[in-house]
């Protein structure tokens, strides 16, 4: 069952900002499906017009089947939105906050008072239920909005930007949080500019730039692409200069630091070999960037960067 | 919405959202009674006062009836048709400044439910207002009301069209100067003429005329029947008048929130 469909979809904002262009997408139900792409790219607006807060210019949307034109009740009930800025009343506590969104979806006020207590405790806010939600913390403000999101149970819950400004133990903690809810059945897009928490999270990604999906698979076969990755060594003594390695690209970071790029192709084994020959003594070794942000940065080059490296992605049909 | 009524849980759904937010809107205004349910006490309070007692006396009788007794109905209609509109115009618009009105966006509520909670609140604080005035103007002067069903029902209906008024007012407003513009350059000026403070009979013949054409001058005068039994114009015409805009009103609200107006970029 698709969760989610988007076909053909346009924005063309009154300002002539033309966000979205033909967008075709599809997230199957019980998906953790990750949305990137960099600022401005055009997430907030497709994540806009599924819950019906930004008018579409043209193309269709499904939620589980329904239309957001045609049935917008069910397709609404459906959905849970978790959105990137924050937009509760700061004059309502943190409870009346999550019982007047259980009303809203016709959650009776019995039902709304246990799920409030079950979600906001889940997601450490229980013991701040009366306090007014301005004076909440960043962090606290952005687990208060996914509270608020899961009250009605949604099928599909939509996340934008959810961990932006969440210190690193809440944000490791949220995972954990969305990763069971995920494995319960909820269907979960997320958008995000963390790497990391694409790659710890997402199965499927859809990288978007200038309003176009330039990409859409899963993550696996995503970093398959990625045709070289760059290391960063730590060796031992110094350099005065870069040693020249047969078949790799060495640049020297400072005295003690290289930066190496391993294509696909070559194994690791053959660069330590080099390194060996030259005695070097590698003391430690790290990507230099997550793959992910690697292959990334590497898609998202454009021609008029020109000082940049090429591209080293392999085109897909 | 089309073709909804029809699936389980729309109803039950409805209520429960509408009540949400009619709860949601009375529970604004009692919480900031110091802003909204005060003031107006206060204001009429001297109105009563002023006119009323100091002024009053020398300016005699007014359509037969002492002075004071002529003004308390438009005193507190006055107050009825400010409360009204101001409690639906800067609640929508605040909901709206701060995004909050996402909320009930995003979710199934329907648009026409989404109106008449907001109305509730205003309906609610402009009858709250018009009975705290009523209690205050028991202190000045004692009128027994002639006809209460008629002094309740214009009440209620003014109180309903203001606060249409005011949810058309946030639809459109984007800054907050947008939701002082039409009770201080609209509002205030025709309830003044409107006949709170004097009969039109008085008036020569061309403002005489004028004044016909200003909508509240018929609420006020329906109201002052209701309770005087005394009235400048036909009973029958203020209430075409009042149904009349509020059906326009109404069918504007809900085409406004259909396009999303000021709500969807
Ligand atoms: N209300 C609006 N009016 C006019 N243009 C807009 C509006 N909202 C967004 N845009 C433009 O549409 C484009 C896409 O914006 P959008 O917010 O969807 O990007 P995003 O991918 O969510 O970016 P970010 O990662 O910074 O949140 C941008 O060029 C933005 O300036
Ligand atoms: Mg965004």
């Amino acid at each position: 069952m698709k969760a989610l469909s988007l076909s053909k979809l346009n924005k063309l904002y009154a300002s002539g900002v033309h966000a979205l262009r033909d967008v075709d997408l599809v997230v199957n139900e019980g998906e953790f499906f990750g949305l990137l792409g960099p600022n401005g790219a055009g997430k907030s607006t497709i994540i806009g017009i599924i819950s019906s807060l930004v008018r579409k210019t043209r193309g269709h949307v499904e939620v589980f089947g329904y239309s957001i034109d045609r049935e917008p009740w069910q397709a609404k009930s459906l959905l849970g939105l978790v959105p990137q800025e924050f937009n509760f009343n700061s004059f309502e506590t943190v409870s009346q906050i999550i019982l007047n969104q259980a009303g809203f979806y016709g959650i009776t006020r019995r039902a709304a008072h246990q799920r409030a207590e079950q979600y906001l405790t889940e997601l450490g806010l229980w013991s701040r239920r009366n306090s007014v939600s301005r004076t909440l913390s960043g962090g606290m403000k952005r687990r208060l909005m996914i509270a608020r999101a899961l009250v009605h149970h949604p099928r599909l819950l939509i996340l934008d930007e959810p961990t932006a400004g969440v210190d690193i133990e809440v944000r490791r903690s949220m995972w954990d949080f969305l990763r069971r809810i995920n494995t319960e059945g909820t269907t979960i897009i997320l958008s995000t500019h963390y790497l990391e928490e694409a790659e710890s999270l997402c199965r499927n990604i859809a990288i978007i730039d200038q309003g176009q999906i330039i990409e859409n698979t899963d993550v696996r076969s995503l970093l398959r692409k990625l045709t070289a990755q760059s290391f960063l060594l730590d060796i031992d003594g110094r350099l005065t200069d870069a040693p020249e390695l047969r078949d790799f690209h060495v640049v020297p970071v400072d005295e003690s630091c290289l930066e190496v790029e391993v294509r696909s192709d070559q194994s690791l084994n053959e660069l330590f070999a080099r390194l060996a020959e030259r005695n070097v003594q590698v003391v430690s070794m790290k990507n230099k960037s997550n793959r992910l942000e690697e292959l990334f940065i590497r898609m998202l080059e454009r021609p008029s960067a020109t000082h940049r490296k090429p591209a080293q992605v392999e085109k897909t049909a | 919405m089309r073709s909804t009524a029809v699936y389980p849980g729309y109803a039950r759904q409805t209520l429960i959202a509408l009540r949400t937010i009619a709860w949601k809107e009375t529970h604004r205004y009692l919480r900031i009674w110091l802003q909204t349910l005060l003031p107006p006490a206060i204001t009429m309070t001297l109105y009563f006062v002023i006119f009323g007692n100091l002024i009053g006396p020398r300016i005699g009788p007014m359509s037969g009836h002492k002075y004071i007794e002529f003004i308390v109905p438009g005193v507190i209609m006055m107050s009825v048709i400010t409360n009204a509109y101001m409690n639906v115009v800067s609640s929508f618009f605040g909901a709206k400044f701060q995004r909050h009105i996402e909320e009930i966006l995003v979710s199934p509520t329907p648009n026409y439910t989404i109106l008449v909670g907001y109305l509730a609140g205003g309906v609610g604080r402009g009858l709250l207002t018009g009975l705290i005035v009523t209690s205050i103007s028991m202190a000045f002067t004692h009128i027994h009301i002639q006809h209460p069903l008629i002094t309740i029902s214009v009440a209620f209906l003014t109180a309903l069209l203001f606060s249409l008024g005011g949810f058309i007012n946030g639809i459109f407003a984007r800054k907050f100067d947008d939701i002082s513009i039409v009770p201080t350059f609209i509002l205030t000026p025709l309830t003044y003429l409107g006949g709170v403070f004097y009969s039109i009979e008085l008036l020569p013949g061309v403002w005489r005329e004028l004044s016909l054409a200003n909508p509240i001058l018929y609420m006020v005068n329906a109201f002052r029947y209701g309770f005087l039994g005394e009235s400048d114009i036909p009973i029958q015409t203020a209430y075409s008048i009042i149904i009349v805009f509020i059906i326009i009103s109404v069918c504007l609200s809900l085409y406004l929130l259909r396009r999303g107006v000021g709500l969807r970029t």
